[in-house]
């Protein structure tokens, strides 16, 4: 492979002077994947699928949107009304970004059952997790943009999450804002932002996600190390290679799923009020909150665990906390064993308490708060974290079962 | 001699060169971090709001618009204003030491006089407008309500214990420019 391919025709033209074919073989066609992968390895290249969905019609949004707060709601009905198709875009887009949240979870839980993140992977799982940040960096600006109530006062209880910092708080929001309160100068910075620093940001993340995954090496869900046992070709003999096998395997999740996401978009795309709220039909209105604020669901485990705390800027802390212990999720799994196959009864229990948890959470963050909810919401908050926590403890001296040398 | 490195005096010039590098994109970052303060146009538009409370009833709430916040005038009846004794067990920050208000606000009415309140319809946890509750009742002794969290206020704005909201309601600073008129957004002269 050290000596310069010298191809034919125009291919060999190309790769004399930019490594295509070398590329190619590199990603695809001579990567090699272990052979047992399952369901849950669909959710990747899904989430690559979505992200060039929302990156699609996000650009043709912006043709017709107006970043104004006079005219951005209005912009948006246009859309929805006057714009050939214009409706269809609109809730590609919005679907699309909770498509992108449902399958990017379940992506994160194929790594959390299966060890994906642990040794060697630990970047990969890091740069995911930033992914994950921008993502939601991404989700929340953009809300802000259909300049509905709920997009106002939404943006308006997140931003004032900063002012719980102290001394610099309130100079904080303010520099947020741009203003005194959530205005138009909001409006066109989180617009600029939605549409080109962040995608850049996150664009550049899954560069780096999938350079460190190719890397090191695919997971399985035997979380056995293919590389160990290799052919005399160098080549790993669980391996197959990612194009056509998987190439081709990818193609049927993605029926699938764009099967699940049309139901959405033709049928239900408001959701029952999950993924488009109600009370974002009607036009921010800055002297009035509307009864119930709940951000979109994929938000509210975590603006459940910042209710549950009856202190502000303690609860502030436990929400950034809730997201900021899974960039540790590396080095508080003490283990060896990867997958939860060969990984003890503790660990699935473990799994199950955060599972639980983050639905129940997830439920609560979306309904209004009563006593009986906000102590629920502070047993799973407990669940959550106690995941984290148990974790650390049990896989010290993990009594786990024989990891097979090779690939079930 | 001359064909040897003195690798010291490259650390040096490698280091000297990084931390001018460094000073000046932090400066060049200002700028761009500057931008997003508020702008003279927004500052211009939070200059102070005149309102003419004559036609205020007893137990009436009006909103003023500054700074694109609800600022909002109350005229407090008597019982209104006696239930501020009652509920003083109840409060988190009675004597509103860690709450914001102008030293003339800072007193048992949070107003200057004690008929008028004149404060920030802006919830102190997470910036929603609370809801007017005049109602007085054996359960709640009037005042208002964050719809949001939950968080509740007397008729002084003072936050009740074992709610989110960290303190009381902002007072704005404020005076009287007559007895009909009220200067929102800036002290009187004393």
């Amino acid at each position: 492979m050290s000596e310069k391919q010298t191809g034919t025709g125009l291919i060999g033209w190309i790769d004399a002077r930019f490594p295509l074919t070398k590329m190619f073989e590199e990603h695809l066609s001579k990567y090699y994947a272990p052979k047992n992968f399952n369901f849950w390895y669909f959710f990747g290249s899904l989430a690559l699928l979505v992200l060039v969905l929302q990156i699609v019609t996000g650009i043709f949004l912006t043709m017709h949107y107006k970043p104004d707060g006079d005219l951005a709601f209005a912009s948006v009905e246009y859309i929805m009304r006057d714009v050939d198709w214009g409706w269809l875009l609109r809730y590609l887009h919005s679907t699309g970004a909770s498509a992108f949240f449902i399958v990017v979870y379940l992506h994160m839980f194929r790594a959390l059952i299966y060890g994906s993140y642990q040794k060697p992977r630990e970047l990969i799982w890091i740069f995911g997790m930033f992914i994950f940040l921008a993502l939601m960096a991404e989700g929340f600006m953009g809300y802000l943009l259909p300049w509905g109530q709920m997009s106002y006062w939404g943006a308006q209880v997140i931003i004032s999450l900063f002012g719980a910092i102290p001394l610099v708080g309130d100079e904080l929001t303010l520099w947020i804002r741009g203003d005194f309160v959530i205005s138009d100068a909001t409006l066109n910075r989180f617009f600029a932002l939605h549409v080109i620093a962040v995608p850049l940001v996150l664009l550049m993340l899954v560069v780096m996600h999938i350079i460190a995954l190719h890397e090191v090496g695919s997971n399985n869900p035997d979380g056995v190390e293919i590389k160990k046992n290799k052919d005399e070709n160098g080549i790993p003999l669980d391996g197959i290679p990612f194009h056509p096998y998987y190439s081709v395997k990818d193609i049927v999740g993605v029926v699938v799923f764009l099967i699940l996401f049309s139901v959405v978009v033709f049928f239900m795309p408001e959701m029952g009020g999950y993924f488009l709220e109600y009370a974002n039909f009607v036009p921010a209105n800055q002297f009035k909150t509307p009864e119930h604020i709940a951000p979109v669901w994929y938000f509210t485990p975590f603006y459940a665990i910042l209710r549950a705390i009856p202190d502000k800027l303690m609860g502030v802390i436990a929400m950034f906390a809730s997201i900021g212990v899974l960039f540790f999720l590396p080095w508080i799994d003490r283990g060896k064993v990867k997958s939860i196959r060969y990984r003890s009864g503790a660990f699935k229990l473990l799994i199950v308490i955060l599972v639980v948890s983050f639905i129940g959470l997830g439920y609560l963050g979306a309904l209004p708060a009563t006593e009986t909810r906000t102590m629920f919401a502070r047993l799973f908050s407990i669940g959550y974290f106690g995941f984290f926590l148990g974790l650390w403890w049990i896989s010290k001296n993990e009594n786990t079962k024989p990891v097979p040398e090779r690939v079930q | 001699m001359s064909s040897e490195v003195d690798n010291s005096r490259r650390r040096f010039l490698t280091a000297g060169t990084m931390v001018v590098g460094a000073v000046g994109t932090v400066m060049v970052a200002v700028p761009f971090v500057k931008s997003w303060s508020p702008s003279a146009r927004a500052k211009s538009a939070g200059a102070p709001v005149e309102a003419n409370i004559s036609k205020l009833q007893p137990g009436q709430l009006i909103i003023v618009k500054w700074r694109g916040k609800p600022v909002w005038v109350v005229r407090r009846d008597k019982s209104a204003l006696a239930t501020l004794e009652k509920v003083v067990d109840q409060l988190r920050d009675e004597k509103s030491d860690e709450s914001l208000q102008p030293d003339y606000a800072k007193n048992w009415h949070r107003s200057i006089k004690e008929e008028y309140l004149i404060m920030e319809g802006i919830c102190t946890h997470l910036g929603c407008s609370p809801t007017y509750r005049p109602e007085i009742t054996a359960d709640f002794q009037g005042g208002f309500f964050c719809p949001c969290h939950g968080s509740k206020f007397d008729f002084a704005g003072r936050v009740y214990q074992g709610v989110p909201a960290p303190t009381n309601l902002t007072i704005p600073p404020h005076y009287f420019v007559s007895d009909d008129v009220i200067l929102i957004g800036e002290d009187g002269v004393a």
